[in-house]
């Protein structure tokens, strides 16, 4: 009985490593290849870690190529996409958290059907309609589409988050004599702080991520973001691996910090509002 | 409600126009965005389906009637496409639904440094979708990849060759990275329905002895078949129209062995820029999409009359 105990209890340890490391040996071997010097990645291909190790990839990446500038690029459009994402779905969603209204049902409706339908359907029209704005190859561009992609999943998720606020906090400041907006400004929102980094975090994933639109709608290296460039780059100079790789670490950076900050709520946050969806 | 108005009097029109329209004016900037950016683009590309739009003709741009849908009828590599898709998003499904499920039961039970590989597990969740798939281009490459020389020690390739241009191979390569890249998507979805069930359950039955198996069928299941059953019909939509992965691998390639509908329509509108071809075959999948999930929910209300 024992025994049999600790068979199950080593099987279970065995098992989480196996998944340990499918989940991270591709990330891994992105950082060995990006810090293998050249002359060594060829002749010591397989090996776990090079003899040596080098940071000229880095280097050379951040010192004499464009990647510096699609690093910005990306930086600021998923930057200002998550701030008007947030500032956009804190308001719906409280809306559909704290209202009964006759368009509710509607707007729901619509929020929902937008998550189902295929994006890719909307490369072409999207791009006719920002072309005469003179919208294409440029940022804000691409701030405008990512929004529109992203508010409703944020939607969703912050009404989960101020439906778990009592609504007897804003009524009292309601009889105090402040109106709801007020009320919702300086007593609800502060509450919903964890909601609000959450959908910060999730919505500047997804612009950082977002790659169809961008090569779509990006066509010169002043407005690249950091998939559309890394894409040319590897289209273009297709055996500078090492380079490559650095790059791709660098692109691994921002995702990563702001996982590791929401991945306390992500259990607990992000199915509430998926779910409930 | 508690608050009445003491005063039984009918507030002034203007307060009544300005409390009705409130959830409105909260929700208007939303809902602007979504249908200046979503709808409207809807309904144009619908039209661009029966109409000549090619970006660099400009001459094009007039109604053409049901033409497009007449070479679509004829265009073989759209029905491999087609077919690429079905297996695409099958196995896609399958595999990490039930690798995302074993992770789920295996991060339910606590253990000493839970919070640590629940973090490192869900990592390729964070990592952006054009990244997961170079970095599995790159697994994949014989040149700096491993992968190609264990398949071979492991005598599952004849060669350490690139399975990726390999026509009969290649889908597995975007597949794998998918799985890779989805699994915490259902460990995730799944692990919090598994920590929703009541820890009594389980005792009560082990108390009745019921054991391990007994109890994850008749307790653990039941518990997960809705979130089991949303998670993978919703997923099964959101991977047949993902199509990164494949754009970023293979391009559709080798002789579009892995072009599913999605990038089929990427490439069209992308490289041959003939926007209207592409939203012809957009408009198919919408149409099949919706015949999908109609289909779903007929399932779902027959099993409940049958409940």
């Amino acid at each position: 009985m024992r025994s049999g105990k600790l068979l199950l209890t080593g099987a279970h340890r065995l098992a989480i490593l196996v998944y340990v490391v499918f989940a991270l040996f591709p990330l891994f071997w992105l950082l060995k290849v990006s810090v293998t010097p050249n002359d060594l990645l060829y002749s010591e291909g397989v090996r776990m870690w090079p003899s040596r190790t080098t940071f000229e990839h880095f280097q050379f990446v951040i010192a004499h190529s464009a990647f510096p500038t699609f690093f910005k690029n990306s930086l600021i459009v998923s930057g200002a996409t998550a701030v008007v994402v947030t500032i956009l779905a804190s308001l719906s969603g409280y809306a559909l958290s704290r209202f009964t209204f006759r368009a509710k049902y509607w707007i729901v409706a619509l929020m929902l059907i937008t998550q189902m339908f295929p994006l890719v359907m909307l490369v072409a029209p999207i791009f006719k309609m920002l072309s005469p704005l003179g919208l294409t190859n440029s940022l804000t561009g691409l701030v405008i589409v990512y929004s529109a992609f992203n508010v409703p999943f944020a939607t969703f998720l912050m009404q989960s988050f101020f439906d778990g606020i009592p609504k007897d906090l804003e009524e009292a400041a309601m009889i105090d004599g402040a109106t709801q907006f007020v009320a919702f400004r300086q007593i609800i929102l502060p509450l919903t702080l964890p909601g609000i980094a959450a959908t910060l975090g999730f919505v500047f994933t997804a612009a950082w991520s977002e790659l169809l639109f961008a090569l779509m709608l990006i066509s010169g290296n002043d407005a690249a973001t950091f998939p559309v460039g890394l894409l040319t780059f590897v289209s273009k100079f297709s055996v500078d691996f090492g380079q490559m790789m650095a790059a791709g670490v660098l692109a691994l950076i921002p995702a990563c910090l702001f996982f590791l900050l929401i991945q306390r709520y992500l259990v607990q946050g992000l199915t509430a509002g998926a779910v409930k969806g | 409600m508690m608050h009445q108005p003491i005063a039984k009097h009918r507030p002034p029109l203007r307060k009544r126009l300005a409390d009705a329209s409130e959830p409105y004016l909260y929700s208007a900037p939303a809902l602007v965005l979504i249908v200046a950016v979503m709808l409207v683009p809807l309904v144009l590309g619908i039209s661009y389906a029966f109409r000549d739009i090619q970006l660099l003709n400009p001459f094009s741009g007039g109604f053409i009637g049901l033409d497009h849908f007449r070479a679509l009828g004829q265009d073989q590599a759209f029905f491999g496409a087609l077919r690429n898709t079905l297996w695409w998003t099958g196995a896609s499904v399958l595999l990490q639904f039930t690798f995302g499920l074993i992770l789920a039961l295996l991060l339910d039970k606590p253990f000493y440094g839970r919070g640590l590989v629940q973090a490192l597990v869900f990592l390729p969740w964070a990592v952006p979708s054009f990244l997961a798939g170079l970095n599995w281009a790159w697994l994949f490459n014989p040149v700096i990849g491993p992968l190609p020389h264990w398949l071979y020690a492991l005598g599952l390739l004849d060669a350490p060759h690139n399975i990726l241009s390999d026509p009969n191979l290649a889908m597995w390569g975007p597949i794998v990275a998918n799985v890779w890249w989805g699994i915490p998507f259902f460990a995730i979805t799944l692990l919090a329905a598994l920590q929703a069930i009541p820890r009594d359950l389980y005792e009560a039955a082990a108390i009745d002895g019921a054991g391990p198996v007994q109890r994850f069928l008749s307790i653990t299941l039941p518990f997960l078949a809705p979130t089991i059953a949303i998670t993978v019909l919703l997923r099964t939509v959101w991977i047949s129209n993902f199509a990164d992965l494949i754009v970023v691998m293979t391009n559709g390639g080798p002789a579009d062995r892995t072009q599913i509908v999605a990038s089929y329509i990427f490439t069209q509108a992308f490289k041959r820029l003939d926007f209207g071809y592409a939203s012809a075959i957009a408009l198919v999948l919408l149409v099949l999409l919706l015949v999908y999930s109609m289909l779903i929910v007929l399932l779902r209300q027959t099993m409940l009359n049958k409940g």
